[in-house]
């Protein structure tokens, strides 16, 4: 299947020439908890270049979620710098993260987090919305994403008569429709089944082929395996990071898997 | 379903706001009427009491307020258009086999121009009459209704005590009186000197009727009459009065303070009801805010600002003041034209009612609104997104 985003592919093409996507440097979180203080991330440095595809790894408590949210621009760090795409977003305001949480980064979250009452197209469109684009512009984009997530005929269904696989999807489709630098997924495939979180992967990598920038939080080895690259968080530190020597094709791993028939 | 009954403050908010105004408006009006069919402007000069070595008569009882006082009042008082002297006596009347007991007042015919009283057939009795002391009456529409029913009294002789008269007018109908709750219409007007001579041997007068230029121009009138008549009667700065002059302009003043008391204290009423209606909104809407806290989530991490989200809850608060009003509207419109038709009031709503109460109703929504929207706009995106 072809992909087809020209936006998804200039963004990376001109985040390529040199600069980073991320680059973060002795990044720092502390949270006051009741009386304690809590160091949820010791000094964090590393980049990702445009085209990567990480998989961010760790047990719980490890700090992985602070980074993501740091990442995400929904937190700011204590100390230390983030810049994305060069720019340092660590003294920003709120107003301009909101802009750029809805120009630069796409969020994908377990719980798919949409819109109960709202059909797929309205799901998709919502980021437009807050980006003054007009109604029949979003609508157009919001159905090409929808079809290049492979939901075209889905565009009309609430999210309560989708599978959870294709709840996803629509979230994915909204994380994708303002043509973002950077593709945030926490733990996307935590509740689905392990067809589907395949079938989600392969989304994934079809994207990242098209040179989308994609950073994973799972806790699923297997899941990791599809990634490119995969850093281990331990008490708010990387314990370790390194290439995947030969990730797994999604479109192949499917292929062996038995067709669950719902 | 909970956002009906959140707007169910509002209407009945606006309704009542409304419907209070319409009502009140209306009744104000019917009030006015009734002040309008007194006559234009009036004061009545009354015979006063007197003090007999110690003992007091109630009024009516003087016999110093006499005709050339009532000459004098219009000569001499500038604020005066007009004045009609009279005196009166109760007699029983007598038309073939009817009778009636009525009141029979004796004056002169600018009296109904006084007390802006027009005919409902013939004519006033004339200034020759007056001086002829003609044997002619005009009857109140209740004494024709009793004495003649569906006939024409016009030419026929009715008895009073035991002259015959003519009748040469029928007066249209005016009412109650508003100020002492009297049928008005009950009453026979005869020539002044007709009733002074042949029915009460007096030459006194019990009333002088007075129209001043204008309603304002009444207070000044009457201080000028009472000025006047002390003069005229001769009597010393520290004696009381022989006479009293009521003005008509106070019992209209009283009348309308006591509408305007009234709509103020309806319109606080109303007002409660609209601020229930409001905190009703608030309520809701912080409910609103806490139900859908991971929605407010999902829409800041793809990019809403706060003023965004800040707006969304406004906006819906104002809708639904919006529709709170508009069918607040309705249920007040219809309500003061169920009660208007109930009391047989004129239905009176101006638009700056409508106007106000919906603007109010719409920033009832708004003010209420505002702190649930703010509190929306301030949760932390992350905490947000992880609520259950």
């Amino acid at each position: 299947m072809a992909l087809s985003n020209p936006a998804i592919a200039l963004n990376a093409a001109a985040a390529s020439i040199s600069v980073p996507v991320v680059e973060v440097r002795e990044l720092r979180k502390n949270y006051q908890l009741g009386e304690t203080e809590v160091h949820a991330l010791r000094g964090i440095s590393l980049s990702i270049e445009a085209g990567d595809f990480v998989a961010i790894m760790g047990a719980s408590g490890s700090g992985k979620s602070t980074f993501m949210n740091i990442l995400g621009c929904l937190d700011r760090p204590t100390s230390g710098k983030y810049l994305l795409e060069g720019t340092d977003v660590s003294g920003l305001t709120k107003k301009e993260l909101a802009r750029i949480r809805n120009q630069k980064i796409g969020f994908v979250f377990q719980g798919f987090n949409l819109l109960g009452r709202t059909t797929a197209l309205e799901n998709t469109e919502l980021p437009m919305l807050y980006s003054r684009v007009s109604k029949k512009d979003r609508e157009d984009r919001a159905r090409e994403t929808l079809a290049l997530v492979g939901l075209a005929d889905r565009a009309e269904h609430f999210p309560s008569q989708m599978s959870g696989g294709q709840q996803q999807r629509v979230a994915i489709a909204r994380a994708l429709t303002n043509a973002p630098l950077l593709l945030l997924a926490d733990e996307p495939t935590g509740n689905l089944d392990s067809r589907t979180s395949v079938e989600v992967m392969e989304l994934f990598q079809r994207l990242n082929a098209d040179g989308l920038t994609i950073i994973l939080v799972t806790h699923e080895p297997d899941i990791a395996q599809f990634a490119k690259r995969e850093i281990v968080f331990r008490d708010g530190q990387i314990r370790r990071d390194e290439i995947v020597a030969i990730p797994q094709r999604a479109s192949e791993v499917l292929k062996t898997m038995p067709t669950i028939k719902d | 379903m909970r956002s009906s009954l959140t707007m169910l403050g509002l209407i009945i908010g606006v309704g009542a706001v409304i419907a209070v105004i319409g009502i009140s408006q209306g009744a104000a009006a019917k009030a006015q009427e009734q002040l309008a069919a007194l006559g234009s402007n009036m004061l009545m000069v009354g015979s006063g009491s007197v003090n007999r070595y110690g003992l007091h008569t109630g009024h009516g009882q003087t016999k110093t307020l006499v005709l050339a006082d009532a000459r004098a009042i219009v000569r001499e008082c500038p604020s005066v258009s007009a004045a009609a002297p009279g005196t009166g006596t109760g007699q029983q009347i007598v038309y073939g086999n009817q009778n009636w007991a009525t009141q029979v007042n004796g004056t002169e015919p600018q009296y109904f121009e006084v007390r802006n009283w027009p005919f409902a057939r013939g004519t006033t009795f004339s200034e020759d009459d007056v001086t002829q002391s003609a044997t002619v009456a005009v009857l109140g529409d209740t004494v024709r209704r009793y004495l003649f029913g569906s006939g024409n009294p016009i030419g026929q002789t009715v008895r009073i005590g035991t002259l015959p008269f003519k009748v040469v007018g029928v007066l249209a109908p005016k009412g109650i009186s508003p100020g002492s709750g009297q049928d008005q219409d009950d009453v026979i007007f005869a020539p002044l000197t007709t009733v002074q001579r042949k029915l009460l041997g007096q030459e006194w007068l019990r009333w002088i009727m007075v129209s001043a230029v204008s309603r304002q121009a009444s207070y000044i009138a009457q201080h000028q009459i009472e000025g006047l008549l002390r003069d005229r009667h001769k009597i010393r700065p520290n004696d009381p009065d022989d006479f009293v002059v009521r003005n008509l302009a106070d019992i209209a003043d009283a009348a309308a303070e006591q509408g305007t008391v009234m709509t103020i204290l309806l319109t606080i009423v109303a007002s409660v009801a609209l601020l229930v209606g409001g905190i009703g909104i608030m309520n809701i809407m912080l409910v609103s805010v806490t139900e859908r806290t991971r929605e407010i989530g999902i829409r800041m991490a793809v990019g809403a600002t706060e003023e965004d989200v800040r707006r969304q809850f406004l906006v819906e608060a104002t809708i639904l003041g919006i529709i709170g009003g508009a069918l607040g509207i309705v249920f007040g419109v219809f309500s003061s034209v169920v009660v208007s038709q109930a009391l047989g009031w004129p239905i009176l709503i101006p638009p700056y009612a409508i106007a106000v109460s919906t603007l109010f109703a719409i920033a009832t929504a708004m003010f209420f609104g505002f702190y649930p929207a703010r509190r929306a706009s301030q949760l932390n995106p992350i905490e947000a997104l992880r609520y259950e």
